[in-house]
């Protein structure tokens, strides 16, 4: 049991997920990605397939569109699964709040384990918010 | 029976499962550490793929919609027993721990093919069309790369005068020199690294498990323990495959002094490195161009080598 959650606090396999965000938070999640901040010091990888993630980190305002998609892709992860709210609209909606198209911020569809708001957070932040969440784990 | 016990030891313990997967992991490191550093990275600390390993041991196993389970599961296992039984072949060679025990060249041939046919196999069976393209790629480069590798591993077999057992080829090089030390050996020796580097599917060679084309190609599908299998199988290849080059080429890894062991894991080290290099110095090829450089330029160089072997040199 202590082994199971020394790796996973170590050794942490995100994975980005896109619902609508203007773009400005994903490209800030792929600034954690550069050698600047090297997240693999601290076993953070980007992997390609959900089923291999340990935490999400979701960008955006939850379009109507992708509503059932974000549900569907929490259902594909591999339990135990974190999600991460990244920046305003994933967080509140931000700017397209109360918006026609706007199915709601995350914790409305999928349980969501850490916000991290910022119009974009930096990649500090989101480094920050990522390890903040894993210091909880027991 | 005691003989039994011994070899079920020599099986699980050392230097099987338990002693291949820990160096096998360490391996990993190394290269995570190396391509970290070429990007002018930190990279993970030593114990990385440990907290990888026993993180996807306590995860949820997912079962993807309409895959054939008991091929889905199983997969992952055959792959791992085809590179402990490699990795216990060769070593029981090299430290010459049962006299009596016979390593074939060519049964260790097969072997190391099994990783590549379990991924295919787990690849079908999950029903996902992502993995069905990772699949289809890992057969064609298995088809690719066998036939250079297999022509290049004739060459310390010609050289040798036809000898097919691990023990006599290796007792022929210390008494001899290594077959490395020639022309004909060079050129084999160069042709079977690059081999190796499509048998790890490593960068250039990575085709089957594109991860910024598709994902993570024929892995997609699997996640906890199952991965962590795949992902162990695919460390321990780092350490057994370069270990049987070295036997088959390099005169062996010996640990009778300590000058002598330190030749032997300054030999393994180096062909670490090269790979790790190789990998970190290269773009992916696509899978057309990978099966012309195999079946074109590397099988025509192992065609000289056996040539060049045939007249002495
Ligand atoms: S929080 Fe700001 S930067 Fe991020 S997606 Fe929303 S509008 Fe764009």
């Amino acid at each position: 049991m202590k082994l199971k959650t020394w790796g996973l606090k170590k050794s942490i396999w995100v994975f980005h997920v896109s619902s609508g965000a203007c773009n400005n938070c994903d490209i800030e999640v792929l600034d954690c990605l550069t050698p600047k901040f090297d997240i693999e010091r601290f076993g953070m990888v980007l992997v390609g397939s959900v089923r291999h993630a340990d935490v999400l980190l979701c960008c955006g305002a939850i379009t109507r569109q992708s509503a059932p998609r974000i549900k569907r892709l929490y259902e594909q992860a591999a339990k135990p699964c974190f999600v991460v709210a990244i920046g305003g609209c994933a967080c509140s909606g931000g700017i397209f709040k109360g918006s026609y198209s706007i199915a709601g911020p995350y914790d409305k569809i999928i349980p969501v384990h850490a916000y991290i708001p910022g119009c974009p957070p930096k990649p500090e932040a989101i480094i920050a918010g990522v390890v903040k969440l894993l210091s909880t784990l027991k | 029976m005691e003989k039994l016990v011994l070899y079920i030891f020599y099986f699980v313990v050392f230097p099987g499962l338990i002693f291949t997967a820990v160096i096998g992991l360490l391996a990993a490191w190394v290269d995570r550490k190396v391509t970290a550093r070429v990007q002018y990275r930190v990279g993970p600390p030593w114990y990385q793929n440990f907290a990888d390993f026993f993180k996807l041991l306590g995860k949820e196993t997912v079962m993807p919609e309409g895959a054939k389970g008991t091929g889905f599961l199983i997969s992952p296992l055959i792959g791992l027993a085809g590179i402990t039984l490699v990795s216990t072949i060769v070593w029981v060679i090299n430290l010459n721990l049962a006299p009596s025990f016979v390593g074939d060249i060519i049964v260790v041939l097969y072997l190391l093919t099994l990783p590549s046919l379990a991924v295919i196999l787990g690849a079908s069976a999950s029903r996902n069309p992502v993995a069905g393209v990772g699949a289809s790629r890992e057969m064609k480069l298995i088809l690719g790369y066998e036939l250079p590798f297999v022509l290049a591993m004739i060459v310390p077999i010609l050289k040798s005068g036809g000898m097919l057992r691990f023990d006599s080829l290796l007792a022929y090089q210390i008494s001899t020199r290594p077959f490395l030390y020639s022309i004909s050996g060079v050129i084999a020796f160069i042709i079977v690294i690059i081999c190796m580097q499509a048998k790890l599917t490593f960068v250039p060679f990575d085709i089957p498990e594109a991860e910024t084309e598709i994902m993570a190609g024929a892995y997609i599908e699997y996640s906890g323990p199952a991965l962590a299998i795949f992902k162990l199988t695919k460390a321990m290849m780092l350490f057994a495959v370069p270990v049987f080059i070295i036997t088959v080429f390099w005169g062996g890894m010996h640990f009778n002094s300590l000058a002598s062991a330190i030749h032997a894991i300054l030999k393994y080290l180096i062909i670490l490195v090269v790979v790790v290099l190789i990998k970190n110095t290269n773009p992916r090829l696509r899978i057309d161009q990978a099966i012309k450089l195999f079946w074109g330029r590397l099988t025509i160089w192992a065609i000289v080598a056996i040539l060049f072997a045939m007249a002495g040199l």
